[in-house]
């Protein structure tokens, strides 16, 4: 690792302000992806701003169906939230699968969708739940924020402060996970809403991060069954392929997975 | 058998040490004055170095100096060797291509080795050595094994053309030949045995201390055999007689095989430390592991197996190609021959075998033992075999192998092993019975209706371990001897310690080895020190390996035992005035057999030291000294089966029962064989379905993090059911057979038969990852 000097943030304001006098600053949450690397001397800032520290991004908040989720909430929060659970519990299971408990106590949602890993898991549910992803300066529909491989709408200095969804009528994840790293080789959310409308989005197995699957959508909006997956052709064009997954056998998991989070649902 | 005694289930000692943080290991070594090592390392798989230019690197802030192998070889500093020499069939010895310890002149694989930067700190160590200047003119890099061979490929070492490195044969050809044609059925196959990375726990790590004052060498090593290093470096590396070269190997976090081996580390931290005056340490980060640890297996094959109209083995012919790297590693030239061809007999009376193996070189890490070294190459490709031709003929794989199990001993094998004891069928009857074999189909079934393809497979492997008789070793190529040495002392209040040249690197040798002594003088284990790992406290020793420790290093101890306990009772005698002959020993005290006379062990240990009434002419003190040259291998045997359950939409496998019946002969610690077998499981089972290294076409290492290097997790294996029917081991006193091994050698061809039973398709190669399966169910149909 290379030196860098650390600074804990109080507010969201002095956050900002923080990095915005840094030579070449990034903000810390868990740490667990940001730490790896400056490890691997992969990433070298200047100044590290701790943003774990600011109350304002902390906690969970749900009235009646709408959920805020502060952006320095662990997995770990949100995989043993009460509150959560009885309205969505789906993104309360996909956070009790992510990495183990060491990075379930330290990683949060805000660092995991920031990062836009593309094997992330949160991504799925953020675009699935149609969220809107709250920063200092605007609020970004999931659907604008993931913009590709580790790549987001964030401008420079930009804050994830939280995320806001209405949670849905059904929802459920079903991740495979990548026998090495076990997060998503292919991880797909699926979203019924009261009035009909599905939203099925895939983590892990595209080739420019986190995409919604429209046919897949489609089909399940005519009959919301684990059948209707059967016959929907998954283009295998557009996916990721490496030593672990070939794209075709993504495109393979891409059905399975839809078909089982639509029976968990 | 007493409560601390052979056979006691007795928790480690060393566990308290271990699992409370107090370990000692080579890296919590520090001394005045230490720097910090960080190695100039290549990025490209092959090419020619133009220059190093290190002269800002040497300005940079904290930094001792850069030292390359232009300044090593000018030293005198030797090149690295491998240890046992292999002859091809034409008669020509193995073609070794010269190992620098730091490259200077052409690097061969991403991680060699070309600078060292000692600094004040690992960081400032690591800063410079980014700023070292390589020039490098990558050259054309082949990583494939059977590539490798062939036409118009780079070519690695000039002493070795085309990358063969031998071309080695055993057995007879025209006699398997003949079987071959005369075969009733022949079972062909291609056999593919991955590459795997060894990921010990605690990386490699070394700190090298140069006492100008003695003009003495000290060094700090993660070793399995300090021993034998100290003899490498001394003999070979010409870092300095041994004399003035001491090896301390302290608490070592796993081997695996793969800390066997003498790197470049060690003997450069050495010279650096007196290049540079200041002690040297380096410890390797997780990358540089996976990158320059040796790795193990990587062997291509093909394999015929011929039958009678009786079913039984008539020949086996293999042909096998194995790749060994980048550079010809200590022991990887006996891995993929003795300790593999000589196996090929499993436990299957063969009148016919002949194996033909090549070697060759390519641009990837070393390849040298690792736990199993050969015998697993040997068992799978044996067993997969075995189970296919069950298959083709019809025939249960059990009876099939039944049919063909050696039942009398001494066996001698076509291919050298001459087996001295073995009860096969008790071992399959056992795992069999323990898996509830006949139920297997009403649980096939029940699979079924849930949507998943079950399948059951079974593995009978055998293994020669308990390395090795030295002559009988020696007349094969090896370039050391492979006895073992141990000393017992003890002490005036009657406390023992022993000193044995094994080395306990995860095995329990402190609880084990004491069990022993305990068993023969009545004393807790708690008063028996055992001391290894230091080659100025211990003579000297061949460390510990190829399941080596119990048969050869307890055996050792066994002698010394024995010289003591003469002495002992002969001193016992006197102070009681009775005959050497009746004095025997319980409960801690020696005894005239038949009467209330008794003197306690303490007793005897003091009078020894005082030695104011010794019996005439007898030398003070009570210490005795033993080698011990096993007279053969012992031949740990078993049965495994596997029953996993394939989900066909997936291809994702669950191992839901997995059963190891073992033969350990006779068992010291029973608690201590179930962990070492519920080890070397995990380590098959890993083999078998997640591990595999994988190099891209340029040579870069994809596998080299944990991110895509898939290690076995707790929640990837069942709980074990582990059993023992066992024959004593004739071949040593103690009558016991290897088992750090067994798990690993036996277990990937039971979870591989397993799966390819349940999906119907026989085309699967290690790992089989759920992609792969899917692959192949799904062109099964
Ligand atoms: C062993 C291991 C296993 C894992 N397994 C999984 C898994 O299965 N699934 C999964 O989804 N993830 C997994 N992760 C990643 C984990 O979820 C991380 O916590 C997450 O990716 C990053 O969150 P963090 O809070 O640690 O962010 P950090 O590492 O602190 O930061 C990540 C990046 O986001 C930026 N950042 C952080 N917070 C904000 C913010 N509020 N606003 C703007 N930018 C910000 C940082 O500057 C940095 O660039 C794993 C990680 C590890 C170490």
């Amino acid at each position: 690792m290379y030196e860098t000097i650390y600074h804990r943030a109080s507010s969201v304001a002095e956050a900002a302000n923080l990095m915005g006098t840094a030579a070449e600053g990034k903000y810390l949450s868990g740490g667990m992806t940001l730490i790896p690397t400056m490890k691997q001397r992969l990433a070298a800032p200047s100044d590290l701003v701790d943003l774990r520290h600011i109350a304002e991004m902390k906690g969970i908040a749900v009235d009646g169906r709408s959920v805020r989720i502060g952006a320095a909430t662990t997995h770990e929060e949100v995989a043993t939230s009460a509150a959560l659970a009885s309205v969505c519990p789906a993104i309360c299971g996909l956070a009790s699968h992510i990495g183990d408990p060491h990075v379930r106590h330290m990683g949060t949602i805000g660092g995991s969708i920031a990062n836009n890993d593309p094997a992330a898991d949160y991504p799925a549910a953020m675009l699935a739940l149609d969220a809107v992803i709250v920063t200092d300066r605007r609020e970004v529909k999931a659907e604008d924020f993931f913009t590709g491989l580790f790549e987001t709408a964030l401008e420079d200095g930009e804050i994830v402060t939280a995320v806001r969804f209405e949670a849905p009528a059904k929802a459920a994840y079903q991740k495979f996970p990548n026998p090495a790293s076990r997060y998503a080789m292919t991880g797909v959310f699926v979203v019924r809403r009261a009035d009909g409308g599905v939203r099925v989005a895939v983590t892990g197995a595209g080739s420019d991060g986190v995409f919604r699957h429209r046919d897949l959508e489609a089909a399940l909006a005519a009959n919301w069954s684990p059948g209707a997956v059967t016959n929907v052709k998954v283009d295998d064009s557009d996916l990721l392929s490496d030593i672990h997954a070939s794209a075709a056998y993504r495109a393979n998991l891409v059905k399975v997975m839809t078909k089982r989070a639509v029976a968990a649902a | 058998m007493g409560v601390e005694g052979i056979g006691a289930r007795v928790a480690r000692k060393e566990d308290k040490r271990f699992l409370t943080g107090k370990g000692r290991y080579t890296d919590d070594m520090v001394v005045p004055g230490m720097k910090y090592a960080v190695f100039v390392r290549s990025p490209h798989a092959h090419a020619t170095i133009r220059s190093i230019d290190a002269t800002s690197a040497k300005s940079m802030p904290g930094v001792i100096d850069v030292l390359d192998g232009k300044q090593l070889l000018a030293d005198g500093i030797g090149n690295l060797i491998c240890g046992w020499m292999i002859h091809s069939k034409d008669g020509s010895p193995m073609r070794m291509g010269a190992w620098r310890p730091l490259a200077h002149e052409t690097v061969r694989y991403v991680g060699d080795a070309v600078a060292i930067v000692v600094a004040d700190s690992v960081a400032q160590a690591r800063d410079a050595a980014e700023a070292v200047v390589v020039d490098y003119e990558t050259l054309p890099v082949v990583t494939d094994t059977l590539q490798a061979l062939s036409e118009g490929e780079p070519q690695i070492h000039p002493e070795a053309p085309g990358n063969l490195i031998f071309d080695w044969e055993l057995g007879d050809a025209g006699a398997a030949d003949q079987a071959i044609a005369a075969a009733a059925h022949v079972t062909e196959l291609k056999i593919i045995n991955n590459r795997l990375s060894p990921n010990a726990m605690e990386p490699r790590a070394t700190l090298g201390i140069y006492d100008a004052g003695d003009d003495h060498f000290t060094c700090y090593t993660t070793s399995q055999n300090p021993h034998l290093a100290r003899l490498v470096m001394s003999a070979f590396y010409n870092v300095a007689p041994e004399n003035k070269l001491r090896v301390i190997a302290p608490d070592v976090g796993g081997g695996f095989g793969s800390k066997i081996f003498i790197y470049p580390e060690e003997i450069v931290c050495l010279w650096a430390s007196k290049r540079t005056g200041v002690p040297v340490k380096w410890t390797a980060d997780r990358t540089e592991a996976f990158l320059t640890d040796a790795h193990g297996r990587d062997h291509v094959s093909t394999v015929k197996m011929a039958f009678d109209s009786n079913n039984r083995i008539t020949a086996l012919k293999v042909d096998t190609i194995a790749n060994l790297g980048a550079y010809m590693s200590l022991f990887s030239s006996c891995v993929p021959t003795y300790l593999y061809a000589t196996l090929l007999s499993g436990q299957y009376a063969i009148p016919a075998i002949h194996a033909n193996v090549r070697t060759v070189y390519t641009n990837t890490a070393p390849v040298d033992a690792y736990r199993g070294a050969g015998r697993p190459e040997a068992t799978y490709l044996l067993e997969r075999t075995i189970e296919t031709a069950a298959r083709e003929l019809g025939v249960s794989p059990a009876e099939l192998r039944r049919i063909n199990f050696i039942r009398t001993f001494p066996h001698q094998t076509p291919v050298i092993m001459n087996y001295d004891a073995g009860d096969y069928e008790a071992s399959l009857k056992g795992a069999m019975e323990a898996a509830d074999w006949d139920g297997f189909a009403a649980r096939k079934a029940e699979a079924e209706r849930r949507g998943m393809k079950r399948g059951i497979g079974m593995s009978c492997y055998i293994e020669a371990c308990g390395l090795a008789p030295s002559a009988a070793v020696g007349s094969l190529g090896a370039g050391v001897g492979l006895w073992e040495s141990a000393e017992v002392r003890v002490n005036a209040v009657g406390t023992i310690e022993v000193m044995t040249g094994s080395h306990s690197h995860g095995q329990g040798h402190e609880t084990t080895f004491a069990q022993v002594v305990a068993e023969r003088f009545g004393v807790p284990i708690d008063s028996v020190n055992i001391v290894h790992g230091d080659t100025d406290k211990v003579q000297m020793g061949m460390g510990t390996y190829g399941s080596r420790s119990g048969a050869v290093g307890m055996s050792a101890v066994f002698k010394a035992l024995d010289k003591v306990e003469a002495k002992a009772k002969k001193i016992a005698a006197h102070l009681m005035e009775a005959d050497e002959g009746d004095i025997v020993i319980e409960d801690g005290a020696l005894k005239v057999a038949g009467t209330d006379r008794s003197v306690p062990w303490s007793q005897v240990a003091l009078a020894s030291y005082t030695a104011h009434n010794l019996p005439p002419g007898m030398e003070p003190g009570l210490k005795e000294g033993a080698f011990y040259d096993p007279s053969n291998f012992t031949f740990p045997a078993g049965c495994y089966i596997c029953e996993v359950e394939v989900d066909p939409e997936t291809g994702q496998t669950k191992i839901v029962q997995f059963v190891a019946a073992d033969d350990f002969g006779n068992i010291i610690n029973p608690l201590i064989v179930e962990g070492q077998v519920h080890g070397g499981l995990a380590q098959g089972i890993g083999q078998a379905l997640l591990e595999g290294v994988h190099y891209d076409q340029s040579g870069q290492l994809l596998t080299a993090s944990y991110m895509d290097y898939a290690m076995p997790r707790a929640d990837d294996l069942p709980s074990f059911t582990v059993t023992t029917s066992n024959t004593p081991c004739p071949s040593n006193p103690l009558g016991v057979k290897g088992c750090g091994e067994a798990g690993a050698i036996g277990s990937p061809p039971a979870l591989i038969n397993a799966i390819t039973d349940a999906i119907g398709n026989n085309e699967l190669t290690m790992p089989a990852t759920p992609q792969k399966v899917w692959a192949a169910v799904h062109s099964a149909h």
